[in-house]
């Protein structure tokens, strides 16, 4: 796979973010059905996954490594309060810099290498340039904290949760692309605490069974699910800190601009129990795709469109799409010309 | 879950007349990470059947190069210790599952007060070296028969000092353990379901938050009133005698049903109940599930009719 170039233009200004057909094809698209359910779709994280797919590897890594990272570290300038670990998650952030180091060596060795003796380590990150000796565990060995390190170097936002009391608690973190959210805020709450805004969900105890079915996930079982949503511009960073930047953004789209200001925003969401300290892992790697590029995949244009025209009010609010979703529906049904059933 | 490890047993320390240490290395590929609190569960080819039983890991997590569990030798024994004690030698091989934990330090105390009864000593030794690597406030009150796993308590001695507290055939005053302490301090037990029923009830007494309290029993199952369990699907009936527990017995007849913990708090394990009543003896439903006997954990619960039926 090639990494393109570091484009500090892509996912604001002048928003350069472009698909190549290859990631076209790769798209991983959530919609197994017409009718959107609102269910728990967790499954096991299959290790290989289908050579070349999203799911190929623990952690996916795509052509727009570079612009990601380079965005990443333009957020984390700005507001540094992006990237944060309480004190107790000390042994948990180490768990993920040697889970990062260790997936993205084996699995892209052509871009990455960790070597180890003992607690001697030497990581090498070929794209971003990046050569740096340490001792495991020994926080003075780097030149930041392992959170901060590690997290600038992945593509995705990243939490790790404690668990206790039968509960998940969002304690650590570096998110710089959330759909709508801020790590500042969530900080410290539990699981039900920041799911407390979706609709629907509590009253058919989704919550309940997710929540028991992630806190018995253990080491060498990790598990995956998609979530979506959609966004104006391949924006990355729609927190509501940046709200003023993006939130009028939703008013803008006619039925001439649609195609090419709609994307559709798919997070890959993945639950890795860490070893050392058992803290969750929850990976967020969001994938974007304009309609206009989703619509050469005909079957998928047709689905979007169903899905779509079918969301319950409350979802759409919820997603923030009401204020554009008609426009984007009536767009679609050009692809979605079947005759409707006749009874 | 995913995937047995084959692991060679390296050595066999006695620890007490009723106590053996085992070390178990990797065969063909490196034991995976574990935290601490995390047991195993081993499987033990016996002369009938096989034994399952969740041992939890003593050594320290930092070091992945062995496991180590103790095995106590039960009196009544179901099987599987004897079969430890008596038919495992140093070379064996043996089949563990991945690590999984369900008795997990809490990284946020600020002070850790551990009280062990006798073997339930083994995952607080993991806990040790976790605590004393981090620099974390913490005291250990070790009770014990020395014939039995005091053989511990010599080592405990050296690397603990003043903060181990020894109570040797003796209960220790458990009340006096928890007053006077600050809200931060978080108390662990493990040991035998009277040690464990006593400090719970001693920290209600002293209005110490649920939350502040957390314990794992190490005996196996209890036992219970024989019953069947007749399979819905194919309509067998699988006898459940009084020392076996229905995970068990179910795993005898070639029915495999996912379990991690054997002991009713991961709910791995959860079968739907077609017909019958269920007496609960799990930590994880909740009472709205317990009612309505639809559902059992299989590695500790049993029947209240004669005749449960499966949906399997
Ligand atoms: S195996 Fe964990 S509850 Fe039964």
């Amino acid at each position: 796979m090639r990494l393109y170039p570091r484009d500090t233009q892509a996912f604001r200004g002048h928003f350069t973010y472009q698909n190549s057909s290859e990631a076209i094809r790769r798209f991983p698209f959530p919609f197994p059905e017409d009718d959107y359910i609102y269910s728990v779709n967790i499954e096991p994280h299959v290790l290989p996954g289908p050579e070349g797919s999203v799911y190929e590897h623990m952690l996916d890594i795509d052509e727009h490594y570079l612009s990601e990272t380079a965005e990443r570290d333009m957020v984390l300038r700005e507001d540094p309060d992006r990237c944060l670990a309480m004190p107790h998650m000390r042994q948990a952030c180490w768990d993920l810099l040697e889970f990062v180091m260790t997936h993205y060596a084996r699995d892209y060795p052509q871009h990455f290498s960790f070597e180890r003796q003992g607690d001697d380590c030497v990581w090498v990150n070929h794209p971003l340039n990046i050569r740096q000796s340490f001792r495991m565990g020994e926080e003075g060995t780097l030149p930041t904290s392992p959170l901060e390190l590690i997290g600038r170097q992945v593509q995705g936002d990243i939490a790790l949760l404690d668990q206790r009391d039968g509960d998940l608690f969002m304690d650590a973190g570096v998110i710089t692309s959330p759909a709508d959210w801020s790590l500042a805020f969530d900080a410290g709450m539990s699981f039900k605490q920041w799911h407390g805004p979706v609709p629907l969900a509590h009253e058919m105890g989704i919550f309940d069974r997710a929540l028991k079915y992630l806190c018995a996930i253990q080491v060498g079982g990790p598990v995956r699910r998609l979530n979506w949503t959609m966004t104006i511009h391949p924006r990355m960073d729609s927190s509501p800190e940046t709200f003023a930047h993006w939130g009028k953004d939703r008013t803008t789209i006619t039925p001439d601009n649609v195609g090419q200001d709609v994307y559709l925003r798919v997070e890959l969401q993945t639950l890795v129990r860490m070893p050392r300290s058992h803290a969750l892992f929850f990976g967020i790697r969001t994938y974007l795709i304009s309609l206009e590029d989703l619509v050469t995949h005909r079957a998928w244009a047709r689905r979007l469109h169903r899905v779509l025209k079918g969301l319950p009010e409350e979802l759409a609010d919820y997603k923030g799409l009401s204020r554009y979703r008609e426009t984007v529906v009536d767009w679609l049904a050009h692809y979605d010309r079947q005759p409707e059933p006749q009874y | 879950m995913s995937g047995h490890i084959v692991v060679k047993v390296s050595a066999i320390d006695t620890i007490s007349p009723v106590v053996k240490q085992f070390t178990l290395e990797p065969c063909d590929r490196a034991l995976p990470r574990f935290s601490a609190g995390s047991h195993v569960v081993v499987s033990m080819p016996g002369q009938d059947r096989w034994y399952r039983n969740a041992y939890s890991l003593l050594g320290d997590p930092a070091d992945t190069s062995c496991y180590r569990i103790a095995v106590r030798r039960q009196e009544a024994s179901r099987g599987g210790s004897r079969f430890m004690h008596e038919d495992v030698a140093v070379g064996d091989h043996l089949s563990i599952s991945p690590p999984s934990n369900f008795f997990l330090p809490r990284w946020n105390a600020r002070h850790h007060i551990l009280i062990a009864g006798g073997i339930g000593i083994t995952p607080f030794l993991a806990y040790l070296h976790e605590f004393e690597r981090q620099g974390a406030s913490h005291e250990l009150h070790y009770s014990f028969r020395e014939d039995t796993t005091g053989g511990f308590s010599l080592e405990l001695q050296q690397r603990l000092g003043s903060s181990l507290h020894c109570y040797q055939g003796a209960r220790p005053d458990f009340h006096r353990i928890l007053a006077d302490r600050p809200l931060g301090t978080h108390v662990y037990i493990c040991g035998p379901q009277g040690m464990i029923d006593a400090v719970t009830r001693a920290a209600k007494d002293m209005d110490w938050a649920d939350t502040r309290v957390h314990y794992e029993a190490f005996a196996a199952p209890e036992s219970g009133t024989p019953f069947v369990a007749r399979l819905a699907a194919s309509g067998i009936d699988v006898t459940v005698d009084d020392e076996t527990s229905l995970l068990e017995a179910l795993e005898a007849q070639g029915v495999e049903v996912p379990n991690l913990c054997r002991g009713g708090v991961c709910g791995q394990c959860k079968t739907a109940v077609a017909e019958g009543r269920v007496e609960h003896r799990d930590a994880f439903l909740d009472d709205e599930e317990r009612k309505r006997h639809d559902c059992i954990m299989p590695c500790v619960s049993r029947s209240l009719t004669d005749t449960l039926v499966l949906d399997l």
